[in-house]
């Protein structure tokens, strides 16, 4: 782990798309949060807090981008009763320190809080995230080719309503 | 509907009709701890899968009704349920979800236990000269028996054997099991998750062919077109359901997976299995057994109530916690062979990440009607709960098991007859 630098201009850059896609993700406008992934991308939501194999074990979320994309339609499409009547999230992304950088990709840890709402109850998930940004031309081009969500209480009963972590 | 005296004998029992119930017994939290005491504390509670506690050793923590307990194996190869109550002053003696131990130490004046709950050790031992005989205070231990590997415990000391207990639903655990290919089953991952109501409205849940079409057209609408054609039962008069006695029920989904000993041939292989089916052939696996694999991929077809808290589901476990009158835990517990092809293993983890859990494409869309029914519920308490589907065309099978189609509400109806029987017995 390297240490965090607001001088370096890679991370600055990765952090943004984190944080937008934070913002796309609260806003619910899928369509536009799943093109900020590479074809090879995995988006993971692992139930085993230490493997880093996800296919060998079971977990909330492993998705390719045929899973994505899958997951963006029953988002979008009205025919899923819980996306319908999804929770409203906040989510706060901090607490970033960085693994790797280089002109190519930027490794990053974050520390995530989300906040749910949904028929007068409140949710608080926390999690660890791990994202792989890749840079492309312009920022526009930048992508995300991992992100992994670890969630503090991933071996209990998660309750989910609706919105993508 | 009658208006409930709890002072009243059998007053509980008449909430439950042939083919309703009252509504408030999803929201009476009196009526729920009369539940915990007649029923999970009455009757046997699944507890674990053998493979959770693979040796000698073992073990998991869970609850039977509200009370938290330890499920070992034991040197000799026996399971034990302990109720996970130091016997000195009550702390909890294991606090992790499973692992391997020698035994058990408090954490709070270090009494030890044996896994089969002998007190073993008590420091400074001096102030306890006769006061204390060990064997006096073993953890308190439930009745514990198992069948194919399915683990059960009961607070009853009393009641039938496991077995008797289970009656017509173990053939149906035999089926199910023979997606193991021939191999051991073993659960390879839990999806955990809670939704706000009361455990019953689960309960009912597994044996509803009725809500499938409806509440899963999301994931109808992502899955490939043979995968949705198996589920097309709705208007399949072979698919029905039977209840089965003691609660239990089976709704059969899929006829053709009922047993997968028995194959006709006319069931084509998925083409997304393609890849998977080049392996096995390159791991030099014959052409039959790479088709059983394949069949077995999606389960047996049915799903398996055993009341009051186990289902054998398709093709994973269900399992489900009451934990208030308005909060549940439900355990979908995915499984494969111990032993066989791991790339069989993993596709089953990926079709069953696929639906199930907080996240999957199945599972959300169920705990958003339950939430609803519990909140609806609430209003005119005394309004009946219909479960009269299919009464009209509800007929004896050759076995002697009360028969509807999948869509009607038997399952239901079997769960009720057993939840009245057990809440009205003195
Ligand atoms: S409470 Fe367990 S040793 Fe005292
Ligand atoms: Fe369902």
């Amino acid at each position: 782990m390297t240490d965090l630098s607001f001088t370096d201009p890679r991370v600055l850059r990765a952090i943004e798309l984190i944080w937008r896609e934070a913002a796309l993700l609260d806003a619910k406008d899928y369509r536009t949060w799943e093109a900020m992934y590479a074809d090879d991308a995995k988006y993971v939501i692992p139930i085993d807090p230490d493997t880093d194999d996800f296919d060998a074990s079971l977990n909330m979320v492993n998705d390719d981008k045929r899973m994505r994309g899958l997951r963006v339609q029953r988002m979008m499409q009205g025919y899923s009763q819980s996306a319908v009547a999804a929770a409203r999230t906040v989510r706060i992304v901090s607490r970033f320190t960085v693994d790797e950088a280089s002109d190519a990709s930027v490794t990053i840890r974050s520390a995530q809080i989300l906040n749910a709402f949904k028929r007068q109850t409140f949710t608080t998930i926390g999690a660890e995230m791990v994202h792989v940004v890749r840079f492309g031309e312009t920022t526009a081009d930048d992508q995300i080719a991992l992100k992994v969500v670890r969630l503090v209480d991933s071996e209990d009963a998660v309750s989910a309503s609706g919105y993508l972590l | 509907m009658t208006t409930m005296d709890s002072t009243a004998p059998g007053a509980f029992g008449d909430l439950s009709e042939a083919d309703r119930i009252a509504g408030r017994v999803y929201t009476d939290p009196e009526i729920f701890d009369e539940e915990m005491k007649r029923i999970f504390y009455k009757t046997w509670v699944w507890v674990a899968h053998e493979s959770e506690i693979p040796e000698a050793g073992s073990f998991k923590t869970t609850h039977v009704g509200a009370e938290p307990v330890i499920v070992t194996r034991d040197r000799k190869d026996n399971f034990n349920t302990l109720v996970n109550r130091c016997r000195h002053r009550g702390a909890t003696v294991c606090d992790q979800r499973s692992g391997k131990a020698n035994g058990f130490t408090c954490p709070y004046h270090n009494w030890s236990y044996a896994l089969d709950g002998r007190l073993r050790g008590v420091p400074y031992p001096d102030g306890y000269e006769g006061v204390l005989d060990k064997k006096d205070f073993p953890l308190h231990t439930l009745r514990t028996e198992s069948y194919l590997g399915m683990i059960f415990a009961t607070f009853n000391q009393d009641i039938e054997p496991l077995e008797d207990f289970l009656g017509d639903a173990k053939i149906w655990m035999e089926r199910f099991l023979k997606q193991s290919n021939g191999f051991p089953t073993k659960v390879i991952g839990i999806h955990k998750f809670r939704f706000r109501g009361n455990w019953k409205i689960q309960l009912e849940n597994t044996t509803d062919g009725y809500h499938f079409p409806m509440v899963h057209k999301s994931w109808m609408a992502s899955v490939d077109a043979e995968t949705a054609d198996m589920m097309s039962f709705m208007d399949d008069p072979k698919s029905v359901t039977h209840a089965l006695g003691n609660g239990h029920s089976v709704a059969i989904m899929a006829h053709s997976h009922v047993d997968l000993d028995i194959d006709d041939g006319t069931e084509e292989i998925q083409p997304r299995f393609a890849h998977l089916v080049e392996e096995l052939e390159a791991a030099g696996e014959s052409p039959e057994r790479i088709r059983r694999y394949m069949r077995s991929m999606h389960g047996c077809g049915f799903n398996l109530n055993m009341f009051p808290n186990a289902a054998m589901s398709s093709s994973f476990f269900r399992i489900l916690v009451p934990i208030s009158v308005d909060q549940t835990e439900v355990w979908h517990m995915a499984i494969g062979m111990d032993g066989g092809p791991e790339s069989v293993n993993r596709e089953r983890l990926r079709i069953h990440e696929h639906f199930q859990g907080p996240f999957g494409f199945g599972s959300p869309d169920d705990a958003e009607g339950w939430d609803r029914v519990q909140l609806g519920a609430a209003g005119q308490p005394d309004m009946p709960i219909m479960v009269n589907r299919g009464l009209g065309r509800e007929h004896l099978s050759d076995e002697g098991w009360p028969t509807s189609h999948v869509t009607d509400e038997t399952g239901m109806r079997e769960s009720y007859k057993m939840w009245k029987k057990m809440m009205s017995d003195d």
